[in-house]
């Protein structure tokens, strides 16, 4: 596996990059085009790359599946969550007022940073592991194949 | 007949090109027996239909649906509907979602039946079903 | 267009894969120039990154090309251009492309337009409606690509295990 030697080398420059820009991405989303399903994607581009340059071990090894899998629920758990919260408080499900009840727009605000951060943990735990799936089971294959 | 003026034809011109590369997908859905191929119609479809929303929501002279960062909103400016937008940003994300779920079904019916060709699929289920009445027939009433 | 028909024509599924990949970047031009700067990226995203490589995973598992169909392409280009001709028909009743006074720019849309400033005060107007006005559906959404991933999941790597231990059983079927 000592091949592909501008590939390794430009992968891992980027693979960083990407994830900033994934976080940026995420962040930003309120004020540029961007939220939560693209940098949600994004950030599993980051790991899928790594994993196709290098090998899926080496990727398990920093994000491991039983984490992935953890991930994938706990972000449909804190956008339902935010929802239930604003209902217990006394408000309508989702209704983001109740985050900061003197100041609603920034209670919106909040919501919507909260919200956007379970789709962005989900989608990209959900990529992340279609890919491990489908990875886990192909047979190596040699660079003559293609 | 005095309908199809130049300017109609023009301002429909966009629906029709979408409907032309959703048919080039549902013809691949149909014609084609290859499963993968199969789905990447199926993906073709679903894009035509997407740019079909968004067409809609474009107003004429409109920029996209972004405020100044300071919100100091001018007035004049026209923004295109944001609504079909977020429609299909939320379906775009759903059906890669979709997508990955039917090429692990073809990974599956692969490694069930060794192709995944529709037809030959088909032959092999058929010699299934006639073996297993051949063998099972009379026990489950039916018979040949 | 031309990208399409050399997806119909190809029949090496490797390029295909790339092809589906190069369609997904040039509609995601298509919609920068509609002003949907979201979906753009969305789609240059998803269609060109995670789904070329998820097409590329399954050809790895499957094989890499296609089968002479069996049959004559008469009958599906048949009902495929009497659909499209149904589709062009209803179409005729289409507002205008571009024309603000389009049914579909005078009910909710203009709405949230007026109201997101004050009400939530964020610039960028696509994540207002889809974070908050519009918060169930998105909730819904993320609750769909969840049961999609576990579904994928169960799957390809869920069955594996039971596979194992299921094989002496299949062997024996086969020799007898």
């Amino acid at each position: 596996m000592r091949h592909h030697l501008i590939l390794r080398v430009i992968t891992k420059l980027l693979v960083g990059m990407i994830m900033l820009f994934a976080l940026y991405v995420q962040f930003h989303g309120d004020y540029s085009p961007g939220g939560g399903f693209q940098a949600g994607v994004i950030m599993a581009v980051a790991f899928i790359l790594y994993g196709l340059v290098f090998s899926v071990g080496q990727v398990q090894q920093v994000f491991p599946p039983w984490l992935v899998h953890k991930l994938v629920a706990l972000g449909v758990l804190i956008y339902a969550g935010t929802g239930v919260y604003s209902m217990l408080t006394g408000y309508a499900f989702l209704d983001y007022g109740a985050l900061s009840p003197d100041h609603p727009e920034h209670g919106q605000h909040w919501g919507i940073l909260l919200v956007e951060a379970g789709v962005g943990i989900t989608v990209t735990a959900v990529m992340v592991s279609i890919h491990y799936a489908f990875v886990g089971r192909t047979p190596m294959i040699s660079d003559e194949e293609w | 007949m005095d309908q199809f003026t130049l300017p109609f034809i023009i301002g429909h011109l966009n629906y029709w090109l979408f409907t032309l590369l959703m048919m080039t997908g549902l013809y691949i859905v149909v014609a084609k027996g290859n499963l993968v191929k199969k789905i990447v119609g199926l993906n073709m479809f679903q894009t035509s239909v997407f740019m079909l929303y968004i067409s809609m929501g474009k107003v004429t002279g409109g920029t996209a649906p972004i405020f100044p960062i300071d919100m100091q909103i001018d007035p004049d400016v026209v923004y295109s509907n944001p609504l079909p937008h977020v429609l299909i940003l939320t379906a775009i994300v759903v059906g890669i979602a979709t997508t990955a779920l039917g090429l692990a079904l073809i990974v599956r019916i692969r490694e069930e039946y060794h192709t995944i060709e529709e037809g030959l699929i088909q032959k092999i289920e058929l010699e299934k079903a006639t073996r297993e009445i051949r063998e099972f027939g009379e026990v489950m009433g039916g018979g040949e | 267009m031309v990208n399409a028909i050399a997806v119909v024509r190809t029949r090496s599924l490797f390029a295909v894969a790339m092809l589906s990949g190069a369609f997904s970047l040039l509609s995601a031009l298509l919609f920068v120039t509609l002003d949907a700067v979201d979906v753009a990226f969305t789609e240059a995203a998803v269609g060109g990154g995670i789904s070329t490589v998820l097409l590329l995973g399954t050809l790895a598992l499957t094989t890499r090309f296609e089968r002479h169909a069996e049959h004559s392409p008469f009958l599906p280009l048949f009902v495929v251009i009497v659909t499209g001709a149904a589709i062009i028909y209803g179409t005729l009743d289409m507002p205008n492309f571009g024309d603000p006074s389009a049914p579909v720019h005078q009910h909710v849309g203009p709405d949230y337009l007026a109201r997101s400033p004050h009400e939530i005060g964020v610039p960028n107007v696509v994540t207002a409606i889809l974070a908050s006005y519009r918060g169930y559906d998105t909730m819904g959404e993320t609750a769909v690509v969840f049961a999609a991933g576990i579904g994928v999941m169960v799957l390809l790597s869920g069955l594996r295990r039971r596979r194992r231990r299921d094989g002496s059983i299949e062997d024996r079927e086969e020799d007898g």
